[in-house]
């Protein structure tokens, strides 16, 4: 689509969504088209970055991913420790975080695209994500509803830095773990590395800024595996094939009313339609044609898809909720999550080479 | 029109039309309710979901 026209259809989604739903809304969903055009403008994807690191020994966008990280907590954490209408990204360490984890740092490989990556990705046009989309729906839906069997398996209260250290003293901890990851990094890279490159470094700035901008706003950080669910979750109980009242999940009060309420009242579902709308708009000026895949190529990726969306309910998020979000509030789940899923991915990338993708 | 170009409009009139029965088919929104729009300083807590939320 032509950029004119989709700004016509933009700014009459954001006056729909301002006059019938909330001005709050319609501000996010601006949000959500700058997340979008930034992660598609910068291709800043989680999956490449790791991939180049484990593969090329490449570290450019593992230190794009870093700069966000510390950027993103550099305002997070103090804006938290400010203002008490504000909720950290708290996932309980669990038995649940660390398989979910580690199974979605396998798929995303599979996929090419963890959470934030299949929706920009969906929305420039790439024929697998957009596949992949409706599966991972589902698979994040399944995986909610079987959560409390998760649970059950172990876990304990979700820990926050800020509350065992303080504003400051949980800042001082991310910031020191941040660069202990980029010695570790440094490490495996070697010397006469290319560190910086501009695309990466534009990227993590804007996403950033958009992060602190999504969390002053809707008061919690930014998530994008919730909202997924929840549209599986409305077809399931339209279809009358899912009872939420018998499901620990969706029976629990704010769940079971954002059932009965319109998407567009969901934080997560508004930034994920704006991020859609924000690839698509920088597709209007980008190619996103990819290699043809095969018959099994398709297969293995929509399976990948699904499972990734499972196990991201079971992990407490994705690179997005979990990781980013789940580290720049302050809670250490995001801590746990990152290394399992940074194991996964090492089998991910071998399976992804396996079957030629 | 490529293959691509189809699966695209399929892709967007799928999550269109989804959005739109969702709008119909959901209760009425209490605009008099709405959030202040922006919640730090609002003295309002956040109850929206999250990927993070065990329950």
């Amino acid at each position: 689509m032509k950029r004119l026209p989709l700004a016509l259809v933009l700014s009459a989604f954001f006056i729909f969504l301002a006059l019938e739903v909330s001005i709050r809304q319609a501000v996010l969903m601006l949000v959500g088209v700058g997340m979008g055009a930034a992660l598609a403008g910068a291709r800043f994807g989680f999956t490449t970055g790791w991939r180049q690191l484990i593969e090329q020994r490449d570290p450019q966008g593992v230190t794009g991913q870093v700069l966000l990280l510390a950027l993103a907590s550099l305002a997070a954490l103090p804006l938290l420790g400010q203002f008490s209408e504000l909720q950290a990204a708290l996932g309980p360490p669990s038995v649940s975080l660390l398989v979910g984890a580690f199974v979605f740092g396998l798929t995303m490989q599979i996929a090419d695209g963890c959470g934030s990556g299949s929706l920009y990705k969906a929305g420039l046009g790439v024929p697998l994500n957009m596949g992949i989309l409706p599966l991972f729906a589902l698979g994040s839906f399944l995986g909610s509803v079987h959560l409390d069997f998760w649970l059950s398996l172990g876990q304990i209260a979700p820990v926050s830095l800020s509350q065992e250290f303080g504003s400051s003293g949980a800042l001082g901890v991310t910031l020191a773990l941040l660069a202990v990851l980029m010695l570790a990094v440094r490490w495996w890279v070697g010397t006469g590395r290319t560190w910086v490159d501009k695309r990466w470094l534009w990227g993590a700035v804007a996403l950033a800024v958009l992060a602190t901008l999504n969390l002053l706003l809707a008061g919690q950080p930014w998530g994008v595996v919730y909202g997924l669910g929840l549209w599986a979750a409305k077809v399931a109980v339209a279809t009358g094939s899912f009872d939420p009242t018998v499901s620990a999940f969706w029976s629990q009060a704010g769940n079971a009313q954002r059932l009965t309420q319109t998407v567009f009242m969901d934080v997560t579902t508004i930034t994920n339609i704006g991020i859609l709308g924000g690839a698509l708009w920088v597709s209007a000026t980008a190619s996103s044609s990819g290699k043809a895949l095969t018959t099994q190529q398709w297969a293995i990726g929509l399976a990948a898809g699904f499972v990734m969306g499972y196990s991201s309910r079971l992990a407490f998020g994705c690179n997005i909720g979990a990781m980013l979000s789940g580290i720049s509030t302050g809670s250490l789940h995001g801590w746990l999550w990152l290394p399992l899923a940074f194991a996964g991915t090492l089998i991910g990338v071998r399976v992804r080479r396996h079957f030629q993708f | 029109m490529s293959t691509t170009h189809k699966l695209q409009i399929v892709f967007w009139l799928l999550l269109l039309g989804f959005l739109a029965w969702d709008f119909n088919t959901s209760d009425p929104v209490n605009v008099r309710n709405e959030p202040p729009l922006v919640a730090a300083g609002s003295g309002q807590a956040s109850s929206g979901g999250h990927c993070s939320m065990a329950q």
